[in-house]
């Protein structure tokens, strides 16, 4: 450290910058200093390395109507992650209320509910498992691993016992089920939807940098009077409620729910979406944005190896090392960033 | 002599005593500042300081004696009731976010929004970032510098900057601010807390084991043995030898 930062007051006037634009650092820093950079460039080069490699069949509407499709649930259910991954969480029975939540609307709509009011019902229901995970987690002072675990293999036999192992039929042909699922690009829309509001709620209101607080560090955020338990509570009931909004529109998108959709699988590709799109498992940062990014590339690889005719089972393969760099990527820019912070203020 | 803010006497503790189980931690603590004073408390590990603090934050209730506060009687239910009134302490785990930006820490949980909507006035929160910590004399090159990045003795500044300009501040309690600092670190705290004493408007705790820096700085000199103010002087009346002879007595008849 130098005198500009410890300097005495003599020194103060002179050294100091304009908040915001760092004139040392220059163009670099900046652009290391916006999060999301380098999962885009990754995504931008995943892009043009299938155009190029998987011929004429990538850039058709037709295929990037498949990767919406992909993308969709990864990219809902990543956004709640993100949330609870920040207060430094985690939520392991996402896709199992995902799983579940479309036989919660059936069981509502067979009692005679209209088809929207199950629709929110479902959805509230999901909501609700998300505030029991949470409040488990806090007056129980169980860790959220366990509880969420305990709650996914739970939801998963209730799932298995209300369905009967078997699928149902979605409903269709009216404007409710269009507009959940029904319709081939409503489920990618609710996806963007779900991402701006997200990332607004994240990034503009005191929610979120409460949520970012309880994460970052747990006692100095009740120290200041943030009440993280409720926060977290909150953010465990976002994504309860918006992994049941992605199972509806999933199973009303394919016309058909299933018991053996979901589950493990799309937790772990939204908590992977999420880790790649840069946010710390700790807690503390993350953004819904990245999220979105990290389903998004995970969707072009998946949907670029089918294209090329490589086996799906190489898709994991590259899954595995996509988060492994962008872990490494993550905390090695961390490290940069901070290099260049300090670089900046000498 | 007219007192335009009020009483000069911000806080006063009178035969405080407190107890854990066996353990006497407080026998008798009689104690005062005045508004403009920064009192050094100094003493042994196991003396009582912290627990003294506890009872001033209003984290542990006395057994026995009373505290005024401006004057008038009071009981410290809880650190929020204590903070409601004014008293505000920096701890040495410095309750500082990481993460965030030194605006945002500057107004955690005091954030401001564009009323009626939601929405964060990031830029104003800058300003006056900026402002209060300028007003202290702390040189910050960013406000939008995360946490993390800054050295200790600048997140330890800013950690008193905003217990002093979050609230209406009467009484701050620095636990060891100077702990595990460098000397250019520690001159920097050092200044900081001269120039909050210049503005005249706290009474100030310091709890400090460096006796250099508390002569220093200091008003007034405590000093804490078994439970007890067994010592309080004017800084200029005493010295580093004297109160390294004090602590030092101690020590060798006890062995």
């Amino acid at each position: 450290m130098t005198d500009a930062l410890t300097g005495g007051k003599h020194s103060r006037t002179s050294e100091r910058e304009p908040d915001g634009a760092s004139a040392g650092p220059g163009l670099l820093a900046r652009l290391i200093r916006i999060r999301e950079l380098s999962i885009l460039l990754v995504t931008v080069a995943a892009v043009i390395y299938f155009v190029a490699a998987s011929g004429p069949g990538f850039s058709t509407t037709q295929n990037y109507h498949t990767i919406a499709q992909y993308v969709a649930p990864w990219a809902i259910v990543g956004a709640g992650e993100v949330l609870v991954l920040i207060c430094g969480q985690i939520d392991l029975s996402a896709g199992f209320v995902f799983t579940l939540s479309p036989f919660v609307l059936v069981l509502f709509n067979n009692n005679g509910w209209p088809l929207l009011l199950a629709v929110i019902g479902s959805i509230v229901v999901s909501a609700l498992i998300g505030t029991v995970n949470g409040l488990v987690h806090t007056y129980f002072g169980l860790s959220s691993f366990i509880t969420t675990l305990g709650m996914a293999f739970l939801l998963w036999g209730l799932e298995l016992i209300i369905s009967g192992g078997s699928p149902v039929s979605a409903p269709s042909g009216n404007w409710v089920a269009s507009a959940f699922g029904g319709w081939g690009w409503s489920e990618f829309l609710w996806a963007l939807a779900v991402v701006a509001v997200m990332q607004l709620v994240l990034s503009t209101t005191r929610f979120g940098i409460a949520t970012q607080a309880t994460g970052g560090n747990p006692v100095g955020a009740s120290e200041a009077g943030i009440r993280t338990n409720r926060i977290k509570v909150i953010c465990f009931t976002i994504v309860g409620g918006l992994a049941g909004l992605a199972g509806i529109l999933q199973g009303t998108r394919v016309g058909s729910y299933d018991p053996t959709n979901g589950g493990f699988n799309t937790m772990f590709y939204a908590v992977a979406s999420a880790v790649i799109g840069g946010t710390a498992l700790l807690g503390g940062s993350g953004t819904v944005i990245g999220s979105f990014l990290g389903a998004l590339l995970l969707g072009l690889v998946y949907d670029g190896f089918n294209l090329m005719g490589i086996s799906a089972n190489a898709f994991y393969l590259v899954l595995g090392i996509a988060i492994l760099v962008a872990a490494l990527l993550n905390v090695y820019v961390t490290v940069v960033r901070k290099r260049i912070g300090t670089k900046g203020r000498s | 002599m007219s007192e335009p803010n009020g009483p000069a006497e911000i806080i006063r503790a009178e035969h405080i005593s407190k107890r854990f189980g066996a353990v006497r931690a407080l026998a008798d603590i009689n104690l005062s500042v005045r508004r403009g004073e920064v009192l050094g408390l100094i003493g042994d590990n196991g003396a009582g300081k912290s627990t003294l603090i506890k009872i001033l934050t209003g984290y542990h209730q006395p057994d026995g004696g009373r505290l005024l506060f401006e004057g008038a009687p009071v009981q410290l239910k809880s650190v929020t009731h204590a903070r409601s009134l004014g008293i505000e302490t920096v701890f040495q785990d410095l309750a500082l976010v990481n993460d965030l930006p030194v605006y945002l820490n500057l107004h955690l949980n005091k954030e401001l929004v564009h009323k009626p909507l939601p929405f964060l006035r990031r830029k104003e929160m800058k300003r006056q970032a900026r402002a209060a910590l300028d007003g202290v004399g702390i040189n910050i090159p960013s406000v939008t510098a995360e946490v993390g990045q800054l050295s200790g003795g600048q997140r330890q500044a800013i950690a008193v900057a905003r217990s002093v300009y979050s609230n209406n501040t009467k009484l701050l309690l620095l636990d060891e601010p100077l702990a595990a600092m460098g000397a250019k670190e520690g001159g920097m705290i050092l200044r900081l807390i001269d120039e909050l004493r210049r503005r005249g408007d706290l009474a100030i705790i310091l709890i400090a084991h460096n006796y250099s820096q508390v002569v220093d700085v200091c008003d007034r000199v405590n000093l804490l043995q078994h439970g007890e103010i067994t010592f309080d002087k004017p800084s200029k009346e005493t010295s580093v030898t004297e109160l390294l002879d004090l602590v030092h007595a101690e020590y060798k008849l006890n062995n």
